[in-house]
């Protein structure tokens, strides 16, 4: 069964039709990609799925269930974990303390035995601690682990948002645009933890991405979107090979070549 | 010679540490944020079930087993555990490339690989097809290596559970595979990474490396719960004698850092008692600190302004072995208080007893710097042949331009052709399959070092540079480029310099800046730039540099002095083969691949143009286009 399932999407702002009737379906432990040109819509779908939009029609069901009416807390307490085009971090705290915030939904002792911190409050800090150390070592940034977020160059923020994202344990995670702005080596280290997440984790990613060259690589399917409408959805090479697709990115009368960055 | 009692070989000495001291603390990586202890006992038993499970594998008596990763515990214990199973260990530098890690594994006829990451083990299957000899590759962290089914690849804990399985079925097979090793057997082939041709694999027996620890021990003493961290690569000889020789004979505790980036960090955690380190990570440290003092707030700076000089005062007193007077002393005891106190907390050198610099040439400003704060560097000199180390400055005997007197059981001495030769019990065994390479090296025992030195009035051995670089002018003039090098390096801008005039009318030099120091230089001297290569080809960087070399030059004698020079569009770098894995320039191939440098050097035009492509690691290309200036100097009246 599919862990995420959209149908029918339409999303509105006033005059301007964003999303317009679009299905697609993520199977469980994939990676997939959605592309597009500017303005497709690929951020608000993405906005949908996670709450910040409520599209105006069509449901999106979450592990069978109906999740287009809640919150996006709610959302991220049933296991959607999401990270930003612009990166959202506190960005006057420590790495550290930016993912142990990650870990504040599946925080269960209260401000009474949080605040007393002996007892139980002690073993569950440990227990959060413990897991965050674990994605620090996955993503391997203990160097920074101290470091104040604001104080690191755009490529490693990149990175710690991943693993604030990565904090909350997700079953299904957001990334958009997660290899924006980064040079070549970046984004090669960033397309193998997103591989590795997928692979060492189980963790079914959804992402949005500019580079054909990353999302022909890594992603098992991917979805085209055009001025709100979804006009092709399957392997990375069948979406190559779709007309429409070549069309949509590189104007009608355009040859074909492959998409692929030199 | 010292006499190395019952427990003469490494797996010997770990089961007698583990019946005499059991619960003590052997080992620490720090992983997860935390410091995690091993004690005696716990890797004791690592060692134990790992070396019969390399056993259980199939590995005989006599097979070698190549390890390559970085620092890491599992690192020494799959090297005793081959060791214990009657094999000898292989240490890879872990950045080496395809190709070097081929030739070694594949020289060495390595049974067994020991690989750390994925990173290293896709290099080993990457190159699979040309090492048919190697039975299996053992993963020590499983990331990113699920999905792999190679039949050859196996995990660690798979090889530890076979090495319990056959353990518990014959409980005594260990000690007696112990019992079996003898001081004289092969206990690692060490490559070295000669500036020239393929490295070669010196064989180096159990005693070679004990008399070595325990010799130098004599003069340069650690204790029992003396801390030490390994972050210097395990393939390197240095990091044998410490982290493993002296580690075991001794049994003070080997500290692994979390990753190569938190070095610093982990040394400031664990405040070793001694340490080790090439030339380079004190000028690092030295840069740091002056680099950092700049950017602090003015109160410190001007603490650091007023004690500074008191420290320098003080060890230059301790150098000329002179009296501190009572003044001074006083004095220094404030500016402890004031400023050194901090600071070696900083470094992490509140507890350092003794600190080592060997392999290159230091400046005489780090030592002061060093010595003025209180931290005791002394230079060592040794070749890996000689199991590391044959010359060593005592404590209370320091001078810069000497390599100190040699160490206990050693002796030193000049022969006719200047070369520096030596002999000890610790002279290896002969390099692997290359006997004319070891006849040419080994004569009568005594080891041909290659180096040209010779020793001072009170046994002091001065090390002037490879015999085969000291170099003729046209004109007939000798000269040793390592020398004026080294004297170029002692800038902080300055961080690599190759000198040429081999059969030259007159010598000039390539130079290379210090990223880090120069950009810092510009910014505070509002000067925009954009990459190295853009920096470096600043006039303002080119008339900072032609001071400090003003400065060599008025040292050196009339013939010796630089004409020219240029500043190097990119680093040179181990991984486009112009440096060596520990970072000594292959002038061949250098002075081979800028030839149109030289050339430009030695003509008139002034500068060269410059269209080349560059590799980065990834294998990615990119395409430099620039103009290289040539720099002429003003030489006045010779000397």
């Amino acid at each position: 069964m599919a862990i995420l399932s959209v149908k029918g999407v339409v999303l509105y702002f006033r005059g301007v039709t964003a999303l317009y009737d679009v299905s697609f379906e993520v199977q469980p432990g994939t990676i997939h990609a959605i592309i597009g040109p500017n303005g497709a819509g690929k951020t608000s779908m993405l906005n949908c799925i996670s709450g910040v939009y409520r599209p105006q029609r069509g449901t999106i069901a979450f592990d069978g269930r109906d999740i287009s009416r809640l919150a996006p807390p709610e959302r991220t307490g049933l296991g959607i974990a999401r990270t930003f085009q612009n990166i959202a971090l506190f960005r006057g705290m420590t790495v550290l303390d930016n993912l142990l915030i990650g870990r504040h939904t599946h925080q269960k002792t209260g401000v009474l035995g949080g605040g007393l911190y002996y007892g139980l409050g002690e073993k569950e800090e440990i227990a959060h601690r413990r897991l965050v150390e674990d994605i620090i070592d996955f993503l391997e940034i203990q160097h920074i682990r101290k470091k104040v977020v604001g104080t690191l160059p755009y490529g490693l923020q990149k990175r710690v948002e991943l693993a604030r994202a990565l904090a909350l344990s997700p079953k299904l995670l957001l990334l958009d645009e997660p290899m924006a702005g980064m040079n070549a080596e970046e984004k090669e280290d960033m397309a193998r933890f997103v591989l590795d997440i997928n692979e060492e984790r189980g963790t079914t990613i959804v992402m949005i991405e500019h580079d054909m060259g990353v999302v022909m690589d890594v992603s098992h399917r991917v979805c085209v979107l055009n001025f709100g409408e979804k006009i092709a959805d399957g392997t990375p090479e069948e979406v190559q090979a779709n007309p429409d697709v070549q069309a949509a990115y590189l104007g009608e009368e355009a040859p074909a070549p492959s998409e692929r960055e030199a | 010679m010292k006499a190395l009692g019952a427990d003469d070989t490494f797996p010997k000495l770990l089961v007698r540490n583990a019946g005499a001291f059991g619960d003590r603390t052997a080992q620490r990586e720090k992983e997860f944020g935390i410091w995690q202890p091993y004690t005696w006992g716990q890797v004791h038993d690592h060692v134990r079930d790992f070396s019969l499970g390399l056993v259980a594998l199939g590995m005989q008596r006599g097979d070698k087993v190549a390890i390559i990763g970085d620092n890491r515990p599992e690192w020494v214990w799959s090297e005793i555990a081959a060791q214990g199973a009657g094999g000898a260990s292989v240490g890879l530098y872990q950045d080496s490339n395809l190709n070097e890690v081929a030739y070694v594994i594949d020289h060495c006829d390595a049974s067994f690989v020991v690989a750390e990451d994925q990173e290293q083990v896709d290099k080993i299957l990457d190159m699979l097809d040309r090492l048919p000899k190697v039975k299996a590759i053992v993963y020590t962290d499983p990331r990113g290596l699920r999905n792999y089914k190679h039949p050859k690849l196996l995990s660690f804990e798979a090889v530890e559970e076979k090495g319990r399985a056959l353990g518990a079925e014959r409980p005594e097979l260990w000690l007696e595979n112990v019992r079996r090793g003898s001081a004289d057997d092969v206990a690692i082939i060490c490559y070295t990474s000669g500036t020239t041709g393929f490295p070669k694999g010196a064989m180096l027996s159990f005693r070679n490396l004990l008399t070595m620890a325990l010799a130098l021990h004599e003069v340069d003493p650690k204790k029992q719960d003396d801390e030490f961290v390994s972050f210097l690569p395990l393939a390197w000889i240095g990091e044998q004698m410490m982290s493993l020789s002296a580690a075991l004979a001794i049994g003070f505790t080997v500290n692994f850092p979390e990753e190569p980036e938190t070095v610093s960090e982990n040394i400031r955690e664990i405040g070793p008692h001694v340490m080790f380190a090439p030339p380079r990570i004190w000028e690092n440290m030295t840069s740091t600190v002056q680099v950092k003092i700049m950017d602090t707030s003015p109160f410190k700076r001007l603490l650091y302004n007023l004690f500074m000089p008191v420290g320098y005062k003080i060890a230059d007193l301790k150098f000329a072995k002179k009296p501190i007077p009572f003044g001074w002393r006083i004095l220094y005891r404030i500016a402890y208080w004031g400023l050194f106190r901090a600071l070696k907390d900083r470094l992490g050198f509140t507890y350092l007893r003794s600190g080592s610099t060997g392999g290159a040439a230091l400046g005489p400003d780090v030592f002061r710097f060093f010595h003025g704060m209180g931290v005791p560097l002394k230079q060592i000199y040794g070749q890996t042949e000689i199991s590391g180390i044959s010359c060593i400055h005592r404590d209370d005997d320091i001078q810069f331009h000497t390599v100190g007197k040699a160490i206990s059981d050693t002796e030193v001495r000049i022969s006719e052709t200047g070369e520096i030769l030596s002999r000890s019990p610790s002279v290896f065994l002969g390099y692997y399959k290359n006997e004319k390479a070891t006849a040419d090296t080994v004569v009568d025992g005594w080891l041909h070092s290659g180096d040209a030195g010779y020793l001072t009035e009170d046994g002091h051995l001065v090390v002037i540079d490879r015999i085969k670089d000291v170099m003729q002018l046209a004109d007939g003039t000798q000269f040793s480029p390592q020398f004026i090098e080294n004297r170029l390096k002692f800038s902080p801008y300055v961080k690599e310099a190759v000198v040429v005039g081999k059969d030259r009318p007159y010598l000039t030099a390539m130079l290379c800046i210090d990223m880090g120091i120069v950009g810092k230089w510009a910014e505070k001297n509002r000067i925009s730039y954009t990459t190295y290569t853009d920096l470096s080809a600043k006039a303002e960087v080119y008339d900072l540099v032609q001071k400090e070399v003003d400065k060599v030059n008025a040292t050196l004698p009339g013939a010796a002095r630089i004409h020219k020079f240029v500043l190097l569009y990119k680093e040179l770098d181990a991984d486009d083969e112009e440096l060596t894995r520990t970072r000594k320039v292959r002038r061949g191939f250098v002075e081979d691949r800028y030839k149109d440098v030289i050339a430009a050097l030695y003509g008139e035009q002034g500068e060269v143009e410059i269209d080349t492509t560059i590799k980065f690691q990834d294998g990615k290309i990119a395409r430099i286009h620039t103009r290289l200036l040539v720099r002429r100097l003003e030489l006045g009246k010779a000397a």
